[in-house]
């Protein structure tokens, strides 16, 4: 007799809110009429990533694995979770965003129209817009949850897919721009598919070195019976898979073409919450299946923590676009946050509730800044030279002292959340002795900060540009992403305390 | 015959495939690549399975295959798109986005 497998449905509920409602907005996209699925769209994918947040709340506390081993439901795994579906809610928030652009919407009336041609000029101002963006997005949060969630392998890679198809596919939905945008997502899909096949490389060769794809059996298979080169091999190769979606150097390469060739709002979705899914795959994977023979991955991730800061610091100075400027910090903040992975000691160290912080205050910052560029525009849409952001100071005081603060938070200067990340990560290295990371990353976030501060001179002591671009009025939906974003930012800052606690009590990962 | 030989081949397919990843020019040729690494993945799998003796690694190669059809439906999607646009499917003509 075959025995049904332990299924927690109160431990799946996050996933069943965030994957039923992109699956009912599957059915809307489908069979409502066109009027109305732009509002009913919205309201579901809100409703999808504000019910997968609350049902991750109530389980706070909780500590088991379920579904026949497949998932882990532990305090790092859902501190990461309602944070991917706070900023997921948020993204789509910016995704609805219709007021800024007269073109009524970041994305294209009907994307299977050829780029430029005439029926395309005439979309362009269409009233029509583009609703897809809305499940793919959700399809998206929900991979990223499950992706952190992951006691397995096999499920691992599954969240890997289901989180990155629907992005390949809403980076190539810009409505102005569609060329880039397009080359975008074809960059992105090639080089993404080509780091899963990597990723799964590792994952037979893992399999083959141990029998099993758990991560709690290849713990045991690594405590008694030791490594062998095939194991090693296998690590690496998924190591490589993982940090390719975090996008540290040297597997960026896609990174700054993507985040600057997708629709704007779709690039603030990516920098928070594939960042946070990324790096929650990467602390499960090497804590909980390879924890207790840690000198398999500390050189490896020492050495492309370091890369990654000085590559994100050294490339970002040369940059002319504030969408690729902010993709290099990315970089250099992934390299910041693998230093806190460095300080994941056995059970001691404070690396996991460090990491776990620095990734709920980087997302809520990114997602503030690439929310102010979409307010600056030109009649081409944004306007993302550096040069048209010249004395922005003196056409919007406000805008301009909102990315400056935010700015200021991604340098990590302090009461900003950023200081407050930058700190616990890096007491987390020290502690554990890997104090000349800690000096490479304190060198390079002094060149990082020479970037974000040259934007913010640029705004407040150059003279404006005669046919400078104009700082659009946001509706709504942007608004309470600022708002948010910048408030958070400085809470997280000032009183980090109780967030620090809340980080602190979370890091604990079951399996 | 030995196990061995059935993971050397595939490691030589992956190989082949990352190989021609990186070399080849034409975005279909390159997603080629990228399903003959995947397809090797599939027979190191089975090998596997048959080496340790759990069922693990085949079941493991059926939803390879299926995510594989999954990437094909979205890539060939968005190769088409762009192709539509520039009437070539190469990748060094896409080239807008640079520092």
């Amino acid at each position: 007799m075959i025995e049904a497998p332990d299924l927690s449905l109160s431990a799946l509920s996050p996933f069943l809110f965030v994957f039923g409602a992109a699956l009912v907005g599957v059915l809307v996209e489908s069979f409502a009429p066109r009027h109305v699925r732009q509002p009913t769209q919205v309201a579901l994918a809100l409703v999808g990533t504000v019910g997968g947040f609350a049902c991750t709340l109530l389980l706070a506390g909780r500590g088991e694995v379920t579904a026949a081993g497949a998932l882990a439901v532990d305090g790092a795994g859902l501190f990461l979770q309602a944070t991917i579906a706070g900023l997921g809610a948020l993204s789509v928030l910016l995704f609805a965003e219709r007021a800024l652009d007269p073109a009524r919407s970041a994305f294209v009336a009907s994307a299977a129209v050829p780029a430029g041609s005439p029926r395309d000029r005439e979309l362009l101002t269409d009233e029509r817009v583009q609703t897809e963006v809305y499940p793919l997005a959700t399809f998206a949060v929900g991979g990223m949850m499950l992706f952190v969630a992951a006691n397995d392998l096999l499920v691992m890679f599954i969240a890997l897919e289901v989180l990155s198809l629907p992005l390949y596919l809403i980076c190539g939905l810009s409505r102005r721009r569609r060329l880039l945008s397009q080359e975008a997502a074809v960059k992105y899909f090639l080089l993404g598919a080509f780091a899963s096949a990597f990723f799964l490389y590792g994952l037979a060769l893992v399999y083959g070195a141990t029998g099993t794809v758990r991560l709690a059996g290849i713990r045991e298979s690594v405590t008694t019976d030791g490594t062998g080169t095939l194991l090693v091999l296998g690590l690496g190769l998924l190591v490589v898979g993982l940090m390719f979606k975090a996008s540290v150097a040297p597997f960026h390469t896609w990174t700054p073409d993507v985040y600057q060739g997708a629709p704007t709002p779709v690039t603030a979705f990516m920098a928070a919450c594939t960042k946070v899914a990324a790096f929650g795959a990467v602390l499960r994977l090497l804590y909980v299946a390879f924890g207790t023979a840690d000198w398999t991955w500390r050189p490896l991730v020492y050495g492309i923590a370091i890369v990654s800061m000085v590559v994100g610091a050294v490339l970002g100075l040369t940059q002319t676009d504030v969408k690729r400027m902010l993709a290099y910090s990315s970089i250099a903040h992934a390299g910041f946050l693998l230093t806190g992975v460095i300080g994941l000691g056995a059970g001691t160290g404070s690396g996991l509730a460090a990491t776990l912080f620095y990734l709920l205050a980087y997302g809520l910052t990114t997602l503030g800044a690439f929310a102010v560029v979409t307010l600056v525009r030109d009649g081409d849409g944004e306007a993302t030279q550096l040069s048209q952001w010249a004395g922005l100071a003196r056409r919007s005081p406000l805008t301009a002292a909102i990315m400056t603060f935010l700015l200021l938070a991604l340098a990590g200067i302090p009461l900003t959340s950023g200081f407050t990340g930058k700190f616990a990560v890096f007491r987390a290295a020290i502690e554990v002795g890997a104090w000349p990371l800690a000096v490479v990353a304190l060198v390079t976030s002094a060149v990082a900060g020479f970037f974000y501060l040259r934007l913010v001179v640029l705004m407040y002591f150059s003279d404006p540009a005669e046919d400078g671009p104009s700082v659009g009025v946001p509706g709504l939906p942007t608004t309470v992403v600022l708002a948010v974003t910048v408030a958070a930012t400085l809470v997280l800052g000032v009183v980090p305390g109780s967030v620090l606690d809340l980080a602190d009590g979370a890091a604990r990962l079951v399996g | 015959m030995s196990l061995t030989n059935y993971l050397v081949l595939a490691a030589i397919l992956f190989t082949v495939g990352a190989v021609g990843v990186l070399v080849r020019r034409n975005a279909i040729v390159v997603f080629m690549c990228i399903e003959l690494m995947l397809n090797s993945v599939n027979l190191t799998l089975v090998t596997f399975a048959r080496s340790t003796g759990t069922l693990d690694g085949q079941v493991i190669a059926f939803f390879v295959m299926v995510v594989a059809a999954a990437e094909v439906v979205v890539g060939l999607a968005i190769i088409m798109s762009i192709y539509r646009t520039r009437r070539s499917a190469s990748v060094d003509d896409a080239n807008l986005l640079k520092y």
